[in-house]
């Protein structure tokens, strides 16, 4: 894991990748760090799935668009500030350009149907691909045994997909159990109750 | 001065928002259509159009128009630097010492809670996707999209089994799928 990753074609690299992801995501930050997660881990084995996770999970913590904030680790991570620049800039280009452009012709396309099956068949794949990367990350946790990783799951997962409570409420309480399970006892089974 | 306006209200968009661009909309919409008078609401669920047909982070989308919309390319840019500069600036420390103390027991054991929740969250949003490709906006036995659940099943598999690459995938899904839905539309 030591080894420098440094000079042009590295940072090429780093840019590449993000700018890719950032231009073929629909969907929003979710999707794209589920892409990141199968490019960074799986393909250029940059991260530990368990690292990944840790910054995913940074990332979702952190004020402002998710990709924007795994980018920003991600390339800190390999590449200290200037990684962090080149995956920032690789993110914000794409979505900016095609915006840019769909904004001027949006009225010609907006009742395109051929466009919005296109849109419709993406998200399509969208979704498959979102159940894919779960199901690995599920599998790390589930490897674990740990009830309480899978108790936290189960919960955040119910609270925030039937009852819609607030994203932030979810993340301090899930981060104030695991600090609580330095304490040990009880407070893991009370802090998981206070969250439904 | 309209980029001071567009970089204050862009700068609390980006900063208020927890939990990427869906959470991200009703603060816009608060900032465009309450706040200032930059938008209708047509105009808004435009934006929201725009955003679902275009890559990317959607407040970046929402910020890029706006700006455009409001004082051009310049405008633009305005909106979405001003849009990602909170979190470049509290990612950047977070990060700087999450990588610095990752190894102390303490932030090793808020990791152990962070990992499963962020794991649900993405789950949850995954579990809106599929819902949403498979019944439109509505949910009922009726509205089921036979042929969205036969190529979700189809991607599926081949993502899982041949480790297809994902971009790849979603653009097969958007060709297959508008070619299906034309052919059973002329049956």
């Amino acid at each position: 894991m030591k080894e420098k990753r440094q000079g042009l074609s590295f940072y090429w690299k780093l840019f590449k990748s993000t700018f890719l992801i950032s231009l073929f995501t629909f969907g929003g930050g979710y999707v794209m760090v589920t892409l990141m997660q199968r490019k960074f881990v799986n393909e250029y084995k940059w991260f530990e799935e368990d690292e990944m996770l840790d910054l995913i999970a940074i990332a979702t913590s952190c004020p402002g668009p998710i990709a924007v904030n795994a980018s920003i680790l991600v390339g800190y991570k390999m590449g200290r500030v200037p990684g962090a620049i080149v995956t920032v800039v690789g993110t914000v280009i794409p979505p900016m350009a095609v915006v840019a452009v769909i904004s001027v012709i949006y009225s010609a396309i907006k009742d395109n149907s051929i466009v919005a099956l296109v849109l419709k068949g993406m998200r399509i794949g969208v979704a498959a691909v979102m159940v894919d990367v779960v199901i690995g990350m599920l599998s790390t946790i589930i490897k674990k045994k740990s009830i309480l990783a899978i108790g936290i799951f189960v919960v955040a997962f119910i609270a925030q997909a039937f009852f819609d409570v607030n994203v932030i409420l979810i993340i301090i309480v899930a981060a104030a159990i695991g600090a609580a399970t330095m304490l040990g006892g009880r407070k893991n089974k009370d802090g998981k109750g206070a969250k439904e | 001065m309209i980029f001071f306006e567009l970089f204050k209200s862009f700068f609390q968009i980006g900063l208020f928002s927890f939990g990427g661009g869906y959470a991200a909309l009703p603060l816009i919409k608060e900032q465009v259509m309450v706040v200032h008078d930059w938008m209708s609401l047509d105009e808004f669920a435009d934006i929201i159009t725009i955003s679902q047909m275009t890559p990317g982070p959607i407040a970046i989308n929402a910020a890029t128009h706006v700006g455009i919309k409001m004082a051009g390319i310049l405008g633009g840019l305005a909106a979405t630097f001003s849009n990602i500069l909170p979190c470049i600036i509290i990612a950047s420390i977070v990060g700087y010492f999450f990588f610095k103390y990752r190894n102390l027991k303490i932030m090793q054991a808020i990791m152990k809670g962070l990992r499963p929740a962020s794991v649900a969250l993405i789950a949850a949003a995954g579990f809106s996707i599929v819902l949403l490709a498979f019944f439109g906006e509505k949910i009922s036995i009726d509205n089921l999209d036979i042929v969205a659940v036969v190529i979700f099943a189809g991607a599926l598999f081949l993502l899982r089994k041949y480790k297809l690459n994902p971009i790849f995938t979603m653009l097969i899904t958007g060709g297959v799928a508008a070619v299906a839905y034309i052919l059973i539309d002329k049956i």
